[in-house]
């Protein structure tokens, strides 16, 4: 078990102006479930494969444990990639499947055994030991190969995109079987995704990446309350935040005719800047009779939940179709007067300002 | 409806049952031919006279490897040619079916299930694995990652003495400008493991040769990697008066097959030292040129054969002073074609042309060390078709011949080995993992307080 720490690890392709990891410090604790997320291009998989090993690290350091390996060959750092080969061998038993890849490296039959019942009572396969893959289904094949990765007991598992070949279904029980084994385990995970709602449910914490830069790393509650940056604030939550612009005046933003009242001492932080953003979340928004004005154009009603879809009033029909939407979530018992234009109230102590300058948060 | 999706369509494919599971498909439309383990469903599909690999997978796979295996084409790299992709299948029971993606069958291609089985020589086994190691390193050089080498995932076909391996699986590869030394050793790595587990596997199931050993096998395919891997790319240092080694270097890489495209020669301030490093290096070097005069399209070693035959015809007829060119026109009309007419219709699906035409120059060599006289080409030809060819299997397209039977064992489904044999009395124990698992719950569509909260628990 250890834990694993990137030191300003860089990775600049070849020909490329830019780096695709640029100084990336993160500390990655003992047995933690660590996610990397953001869209595509980010950094995520370059900084995963940067550990194991198959990316050059062109400045800064890797460690696992204390040992540096930002020179190391992959094999020789003590990871494991999981779900690197699913292939079942049709005329092995499932343990000989699991154990294998032990005999290739000379480990001792009675300590083959062991591992492989150990790694078999975990996932739960400890009946179909001595039976071959034949009838396994999609479900058990994919515990299989958890199993081999299990059984080479490395001090880091690592895990690019494990979901994203697999069909809807097993998508689904490999996702919960995942964060479970993790947590009985208590095995280093870094694991890459560019789904935010995998992440964000799977994770200890969740790394977001952009542009090869780290935006923020946190828990996945802390990261959904306190968004550090515009790029998260966007980023996380599904439907995304509202991020409004508006023109700082005396008590507050002032979005169309409405002014959103905000604390003094957090307009103060953006002295010098004419303009803020305001992030809201679709929850935050209650129907008022005081308010930010909306035309609506859709209602939407799921469950208990009513979504509205607008812009903010006054555009023109041509604008709007340009115009940045506007969504908010409220009780089904709005509904009825959800319709036409009307007036959202955002709740205080969910509101997220951020610096247009900076991007950065300041409330 | 479904929708093709293909460069070179074939209309005969349109009409198939696409909105059935390929598992479901009726045997008429399939043939039996060998094949590697697969974790997806594939199939084999006839249609008139050819024959297509199916296979079922997920959307963004399938259209990864279709393109990926249009890369390798476009490079040149020995690999299945992608047909098309069948999309919007249609559901079943709600779930919608993956897309099919399409690769023609290669002709002439010996699947390893029926190479390393029992009788195999020692000598057949080494050659298999150094079309393997040539396969990886050709990858290698053009900046293919296959991370999932295995045998499943390779074919072969006979190449003179020798055999030439291609790619069928692209599914798990990356196309990078130029892989890192630990993009290699992991797909090395992977290899090794997944290669000692196919043969293992194979001695399990008593498909191996009982005197071959599963580790000694892998260790051989990493030696010889490395072996071949510092040739095509590394770095020599002599002193200034053996400047012979430069052009040695260049003819160990074309014996080897390669070309060499750029080679990077380096000397220090006083010229005491040279350091050469081939650049860029190419696969195909005598195949190349045999195409160049013949317009024969061969593996690497028959290509040398033939040039070899090619250069003596020269030096026989007289003709050294005359363009190669013509050369090789004038015995491409007196030498291959005659031997081609002679071997007759029926027996044209036992053999590739190529390989055809190497077996005769075999066959002949045999044949006046035995009589102690030159053996004229055409004569030989008749001689093989009678002694030899007639009684080869069919190696074109043949279901028996390449599916090794193992004494009273049967295939649970024969148009897929990934299930092993038929076991008596089998009930499969009780999983508590799997119970509730139809009613797991999709993730959720929306991402808020609450669905964290509830993740957390």
């Amino acid at each position: 078990m250890a834990n694993v720490t990137y030191q300003d690890a860089t990775r600049v392709y070849p020909n490329s102006d830019h780096p695709a990891v640029d100084r990336l410090n993160l500390e990655i604790g003992d047995g933690e479930f660590m996610v990397l997320v953001g869209p595509s291009g980010c950094g995520k998989s370059t900084s995963l494969r940067m550990l194991a090993g198959l990316e050059e690290v062109n400045s800064g350091k890797i460690l696992i444990g204390d040992r540096d390996v930002t020179d190391l060959p992959p094999k020789d750092r003590d990871i494991a990639m999981v779900f690197q080969n699913y292939a079942l061998y049709p005329h092995m038993t499932v343990a000989d499947n699991m154990g294998f890849a032990l005999k290739m490296q000379n480990v001792p039959k009675a300590e083959r055994q062991e591992r492989v019942l150990q790694a078999a009572k975990l996932l739960g396969l400890e009946d179909f030991l001595n039976r071959k893959p034949k009838a396994l289904s999609g479900g058990q094949r994919q515990r299989v190969a958890m199993g081999r990765a299990i059984v080479r007991q490395p001090q880091v598992f690592l895990m690019d995109e494990p979901l994203s070949n697999l069909d809807a279904k097993l998508r689904v029980a490999t996702r919960t079987q995942i964060a479970a084994l993790q947590q009985r385990l208590g095995v280093t995970t870094v694991y890459v995704t560019h789904d935010q709602v995998e992440a964000m449910t799977m994770g200890d914490r969740v790394a977001v990446m952009k542009d090869g830069i780290l935006q923020q790393v946190d828990s996945p509650l802390s990261l959904y309350d306190k968004p550090g940056n515009l790029f998260v604030a966007g980023f996380i939550g599904s439907p995304a935040m509202n991020l409004i612009e508006g023109k700082i005046t005396e008590g507050g933003v002032q979005i169309g005719d409405y002014v959103l009242p905000i604390e003094k001492s957090i307009l103060d932080k953006a002295k010098g800047e004419d303009t803020l953003t305001v992030g809201i979340r679709p929850e935050a928004f209650e129907v008022a009779d005081k308010g930010i004005a909306v035309d609506v154009s859709i209602v939407e009603e799921l469950g208990a939940d009513t979504y509205l879809y607008g812009t903010l009033a006054g555009l023109s029909d041509d604008a709007k179709v340009n115009a940045q939407q506007i969504v908010a979530r409220t009780s089904a018992r709005h509904a009825g007067k959800a319709s036409g234009s009307v007036r959202l109230a955002a709740d205080p102590d969910q509101l997220h300002v951020f610096s247009n300058a900076t991007q950065q948060r300041i409330s | 409806m479904p929708r093709f999706i293909s460069a070179k369509p074939d209309s005969r494919l349109i009409p198939l049952p696409w909105e059935t599971p390929l598992a479901e498909w009726p045997v008429d439309l399939l043939v039996a031919l060998p094949r590697g383990l697969s974790r997806h469903v594939v199939r084999f599909i006839k249609v008139g006279d050819s024959v297509y690999a199916a296979k079922e997978v997920i959307s963004h796979l399938a259209e990864h490897e279709y393109r990926l295996l249009h890369d390798l084409m476009r490079l040149g790299t020995p690999s299945v040619e992608p047909v098309g992709i069948i999309t919007e299948r249609g559901s079943v029971g709600g779930i919608p079916l993956d897309p099919v993606l399409i690769t023609r069958h290669l002709q002439f291609s010996l699947p390893y299930r029926s190479l390393f089985s029992p009788g195999v020589r020692q000598e057949t086994v080494s050659r298999l694995l150094d079309a393997m190691v040539v396969l990886i390193a050709r990858l290698h050089l053009i900046g293919f990652k296959w991370g999932d080498v295995s045998l499943s995932n390779i074919l072969f076909r006979r190449d003179a003495d020798t055999f030439a391996a291609y790619l069928v699986d692209a599914e798990t590869g990356e196309l990078h400008t130029h892989l890192s030394d630990g993009q290699r050793a992991e797909d090395l790595d992977i290899a090794r493991t997944n290669l000692y587990g196919d043969f293992l596997d194979l001695k399990t199931g008593g498909l191996l040769q009982e005197d071959l050993d599963p580790m000694q096998l892998v260790e051989t395919i990493r030696t010889r990697y490395d072996e071949l891997w510092h040739e095509l790319t590394g770095v020599e240092e002599f002193s200034g008066d053996e400047l012979g080694r430069i052009e040695n270097r260049v003819r160990r890489l074309n014996a080897l097959g390669f070309d060499v495209a750029e080679l990077d020669i380096q000397t220090d301030a006083d010229k005491e030292t040279i350091r050469i490093q081939p650049m860029v290096v190419d696969a195909g070097h005598h195949s190349r040129r045999l195409m160049r005069l013949t317009g024969l399209d061969t593996e690497e070693n028959q290509a040398r054969r033939i040039l070899n035959d090619l250069d003596t015809y020269r030096w026989r007829t007289g003709q050294s002073h005359v363009d190669e060119a013509v050369v090789a026109h004038d015995w491409l009309t007196n030498v291959f074609e005659p031997v081609m007419e002679a071997v007759p219709q029926e027996l044209r699906a036992k053999r590739e042309p190529a390989q055809i035409f190497h077996e005769v120059l075999d066959y002949r060599w045999y044949q006046a060390q035995r009589e102690c006289r030159e053996v004229p080409i055409i004569e030989a030809a008749h001689g093989y078709v009678h002694d030899v060819l007639a009684a080869l299997p069919d190696e074109e397209m043949n279901p028996e011949l390449l599916v090794p039977v193992v004494e009273n064992r049967r295939l649970v489904n024969p148009y897929d080995p990934s299930m092993g044999y038929v076991e008596e009395g089998e009930e499969p124990p009780h999983d508590p993992w799997e119970d509730g698992v139809e009613e797991a719950p999709a993730a959720p569509a929306v991402l808020d307080m609450s669905t964290l909260l509830k993740a957390k628990k």
